[in-house]
């Protein structure tokens, strides 16, 4: 989408097109006429004739507007920062974060906190991991600063619950292993730009 | 003597435009440093010898380019620190580190304290000229506290020069790495400084220096403390924090009397458990070295104390029933104060075997010498001595303060050492090659002194007595001695070059028979060691050898004629040249042998303070009531280095501590450290408040941790000496009371990063002929062991440790360190 029609800001010499809205009556008798005038002319019915309209095609032609929320979402903006997500790689369905701690110190309301330690195969294993939901102030810096894209910000904006504090594990946000089909790769706040190759100084392989 | 500030020739320099005044003979790098002058370098180490292995510290001296770390200041110099073309190669140095350095700072454990990170952003390196093909390098365990990433190695070595020069162990050493062959274009194409660096980097890389792959070393751990990178790293450390999560506490090391500097990291134990807890240790690595127990041994906390009134009640009337207090040098000045107090207003005696005999020796010395402490510590001998010398002291296991400082004295100051000890140790010798080991008959320590003074004193100012003395020892005779004898001689030789003859002069040695006069020293001879050589081996010793120092340890405080010792000692102080310092046995020996009086015995009911006793005070969470651990507390430590050291309490603690219960029994002020400025200032302490004392290194290096105990110097008449006493020589099976290295106390034995055992420690021939497990059997009881191999070690003795208080160790031995035993085999 271009952005000319926003650079134009001379409001008022625009070529405007007056609506014919017609005359409002002027004094006590003509104002009676025009109530008796609407009253009796039927519109009422043009009205609930529409009505009608949408309510049998939503019933017998499955045409409906209404969004049955909760059952159903209406898609929200990958801008949007709602409850964060943990993403796994592809191709191996390991879990894409590395325990690098960054998020666990950006943190401005210091609410996350992870365990970590030296596994079996010599790799630095997250133990353990959590998000105090009741802290939280969703301001994606986790998402920006996450070297790997691996904490990002999902799609669930439901935060209303029972407790003012909320905890969320690391499972509880990871990416269902049977669903890895359809992880989405996240588009939002810290994620690459479409233009990051040309960033990138190139270094020389020996290979 | 070192007691007296010597004025140092200071000569002036301008560094960027800016006058200085810098010791003469400093390198240019550390009176920079000592001025707040920032000069980038990676290998060079403070204390230790320059490496010239990064080449970074590239300055411009007087129009020439040179080390900082290798170049010394002169009168009138001009450095400039940045130059266009120094910046050029700093920038080529920087990006050879970077290529191939895997890029995981996200799991590295050097992340944000990494000194690669660091530069590679002041230098502004924001791409990569140069290439290689990597070669792959496995990660390994080289011992039982020590994780090596060769991927991440920068071969800087750090590691291997502070091992060698500062510990001593010599532990590591670089081997080929087998990479590939350096483009030759780069020759040509980069600065020349950065290519030959690079050169020396693709070749090497860092390997335990014996040959497997396992270090046979003291698992000090100061190689990880020193790698820039996160190469090196403790095993129990890897992967388990980010650096700028630890918030460090200062304190000190709680175990040996060195009174090493060391900062407790803590943070939260988990998500689950928000309990701080301790997850390692570090130091100010440029002015400290510690030793493993100060390193590793950091878990001993009472975790888990509580307010149990019911145990505190009694306590109290423990206390107010006991006759004796026996106690360690585990416990601060503050408390070591209360526990006087209780002495002067309740009349309990207090019996402490580890400092008891330590403070006699004390007693004796001052009386002696007249004066109140030590003359000299181990920082002035790390800084000026070039002869050392150690009595009595298992330099290994006892004061690895003193080992850094004797082996620093031979590396660095070109220096000589003479080690007396019964237990011969295969590690002192390496240390240099002036380094003469007499490993000596148990009880002849005094024959150790009068050597010294024959070697070393002014015979004008001896008494006349003990002239003679020295002198009924000489034995002369004459012997036929074959002598070389260089000529040179003059010889006709073909240049290959030219083709021509030239006359070149070439020098022969002559074997030429002589018949001298020879002294031999009967000392020498008695004391173990060849007096036919050891005088021309000692005139080779002394060469340009101006300042003397000389390493008394525990073995003199246990010795039977302690007394003639001190005396000894102090006639050596008299008539040579010679400082001495005195390895306080365990951490805080010095502050109790200050503040306490401690009676001979204990007798009747004792209330045991982290030792055996009918009412036991712990700090371990094992006796009747809790008492807080050394790194749960605020208070003062006294060091060898005669300073009193503020601690902090690193974790939390939740029982009651020593100074609750002086409130009920005596009273006491609101907290342990209000005893702080109490401390007795006849002894040399200030009335200063804990929370005025500063806690911090100078940029220079000076400690200008706590403040330097006030001592005071009376002349005194020289000390009347008893001759030696050869009968006093121990013959037979020998047990000696040592701790293997890392091992002090039940404190250390807690911590799940010593893993030293309690067992017999002997040479690998005893250890073979000794079998499994021994009872060894004293006069008054006997205690089982299992033997241990002493690779280190050779000789008969056997070392009992005493780490274990539970094990009444100290009591088996008595007034001794070294008893005869009988050794059985048990199955």
């Amino acid at each position: 989408m271009g952005l000319e029609q926003f650079k134009n800001r001379n409001v008022g010499t625009q070529n405007y097109t007056m609506v014919d809205a017609g005359h409002s009556p002027k004094g006590v008798l003509c104002q009676f006429k025009q109530v008796v005038k609407r009253t009796f002319k039927g519109e009422l019915f043009v009205g609930l004739w529409v009505t009608m309209k949408a309510m049998l095609k939503a019933l017998f032609a499955n045409d409906m507007h209404t969004v049955k929320y909760p059952f159903e979402k209406l898609p929200i903006s990958p801008r949007y920062r709602a409850i964060h997500d943990m993403l796994r790689l592809l191709e191996s369905g390991h879990y894409r974060c590395i325990g690098c701690g960054l998020c666990e110190k950006i943190c401005i309301s210091n609410c996350i906190t992870m365990d970590t330690r030296y596994d079996e195969n010599q790799r630095k294993e997250v133990s353990e991991y959590t998000i105090n939901f009741g802290r939280c102030i969703f301001c994606g810096y986790c998402a920006e600063v996450c070297p790997e894209l691996a904490i990002v910000h999902g799609s669930r904006y439901e935060n209303a619950s029972e407790q003012r504090a909320g905890f969320s594990l690391f499972e509880d946000m990871l990416t269902p292993i049977d669903k890895l089909n359809l992880q989405q790769e996240y588009s939002g706040f810290g994620s690459v730009s479409p233009n990051a190759d040309d960033n990138i100084k190139q270094t020389p392989l020996a290979y | 003597m070192s007691e007296v500030q010597t004025v140092d020739n200071m000569v002036t320099v301008t560094i960027d435009g800016t006058e200085f005044k810098a010791k003469e003979g400093e390198y240019i790098l550390n009176a920079a440093r000592a001025n707040g002058i920032f000069i980038p370098a990676i290998c060079y180490l403070t204390r230790c010898s320059p490496t010239l292995a990064c080449r970074i510290c590239l300055v411009e001296a007087d129009g020439k380019q040179v080390y900082a770390c290798n170049a010394k200041v002169k009168e009138g110099m001009e450095i400039t620190v940045d130059t266009p073309n120094i910046l050029e190669e700093r920038r080529a140095i920087m990006e050879v580190y970077d290529v191939n350095h895997p890029l995981q700072c996200g799991v590295c454990d050097k992340s944000g304290e990494c000194e690669l990170q660091n530069y590679t952003l002041h230098l502004g390196v924001d791409s990569q000229s140069y290439m290689i093909p990597d070669t792959k390098r496995e990660a390994t365990n080289w011992s039982s506290v020590l994780h090596y990433d060769p991927g991440l190695c920068i071969v800087c070595e750090r590691c291997t020069t502070v091992c060698k020069d500062m510990i001593g162990d010599s532990a590591l050493t670089t081997v080929k790495r087998g990479g590939a062959e350096l483009d030759k274009s780069y020759k040509e194409s980069m600065p020349k400084d950065a290519y030959s660096m690079w050169n020396k980097l693709q070749k090497s890389v860092i390997a335990p220096s014996n040959g497997t792959g396992e270090t046979n070393c003291s698992d000090c751990g100061e190689c990880a403390a020193v790698c820039p990178v996160g190469a090196l790293v403790s095993r129990d450390f890897v992967y388990t924090s980010n650096a700028w999560d630890l918030k460090r506490v200062p304190a000190v090391s709680a175990h040996s009397s060195d009174g090493f500097q060391i900062y407790y990291e803590v943070k939260p134990t988990s998500i689950e458990d928000r309990t701080e807890k301790i997850y390692r240790v570090t130091n100010e690595w440029n002015y400290v070295s510690l030793d493993g127990a100060a390193r590793f041994a950091y878990d001993f906390q009472n975790t888990t104390a509580t307010k149990d009134t019911k145990a505190f009640n009694s306590a109290i009337e423990a206390f107010k029933k006991a006759e004796t207090i026996r106690f360690n040098s585990m416990i601060t000045n503050e408390e070591a104060l209360m526990l006087q107090t209780l002495k002067e207003k309740m009349g309990i005696k207090l019996y402490n075997p580890e400092v008891k005999a330590f403070q006699t020796f004390l007693n004796h010395y001052e009386a002696a010498s007249g004066n109140s402490l030590w003359t000299t510590d181990t920082d002035a001998i790390m800084k000026k001595s070039d002869f050392v010398i150690s009595i009595g002291c298992a330099l290994r296991n006892d004061a690895p303060g003193m080992k850094y400082a004797f082996n620093n004295v031979q590396k660095l100051n070109k220096g000589a050492g003479l080690y007396f000890h019964p237990v011969g140790d295969t590690l002192i010798p390496t240390f240099g090659k002036s380094v003469e080991v007499f490993n000596h008959k148990v009880g002849l320590e005094e024959a150790a002194l009068y050597l010294v003074l024959d070697l070393f004193a002014d015979k004008e100012k001896l008494p006349s007595d003990v002239k003679e003395y020295l002198e009924s020892f000489k034995k002369s005779s004459t012997k036929t001695i074959k002598e070389k004898e260089v000529k040179t001689v003059k010889e006709m030789v073909l240049n290959e070059e030219t083709g021509k003859e030239e006359e070149v002069s070439k020098k022969v040695t002559e074997m030429i028979e002589k018949e001298i006069e020879v002294t031999t020293n009967g000392l020498v001879d008695l004391l173990g060691g060849d007096a036919s050589t050891f005088d021309a081996t000692f005139e080779k010793m002394m060469k340009k050898k101006e300042s003397f120092s000389m390493m008394l340890g525990e073995d003199l405080y246990y010795h039977e004629k302690a007394e003639n010792i001190a005396k000894l000692a102090a006639l050596v102080e008299a008539t040579c040249n010679i400082d001495i310092v005195m390895t306080p046995p365990k951490s805080n020996a010095l502050g109790v042998a200050l503040i306490c009086e401690l009676d001979e015995a204990q007798s009747g009911y004792t209330v045991g303070y982290n030792e055996n006793g009918d009412f036991r005070l712990s700090a371990l969470g094992t006796g009747d009531l809790d008492m807080p651990a050394m790194n749960q507390q605020e208070g003062t430590l006294c060091s060898i280095t005669k300073r009193v050291l503020p601690t902090n309490a690193a974790v939390e603690y939740h029982g009651y501590e020593l100074n609750d219960l002086m409130k009920v029994l005596v009273g006491a002020p609101e907290l342990t450290i209000d005893w702080t400025e109490k401390l007795p200032t006849d002894r040399g302490f200030k009335a200063m408040a804990f929370d005025d004392l500063p806690n911090s290194f100078e940029n220079d290096g000076r400690d200008n941790r706590g403040y330097k105990l006030e001592t005071s110097n009376v002349k005194t008449a020289l000390p009347e000496v008893e001759k030696c006493d050869e009968d006093a020589v121990l013959e037979g099976e020998i047990a000696y009371r040592c701790n293997p290295a890392r091992q002090f106390n039940d404190f250390t034995d807690k911590s799940h990063e010593i893993f030293e055992t309690f067992s017999l420690y002997a040479s690998k021939e005893k250890a073979e002929s000794l079998g499994s497990r021994v009872e060894v059997i004293f006069d008054n009881g006997s205690i089982t062991l299992d033997v241990v191999a002493d690779e280190k070690m050779t000789g008969d003795i056997v070392k009992v440790p005493d780490f274990k208080a539970s094990e009444g160790v100290y009591d088996l031995f008595g007034a001794s360190r070294y008893k005869t035993v009988t050794l059985r085999k048990v199955q």
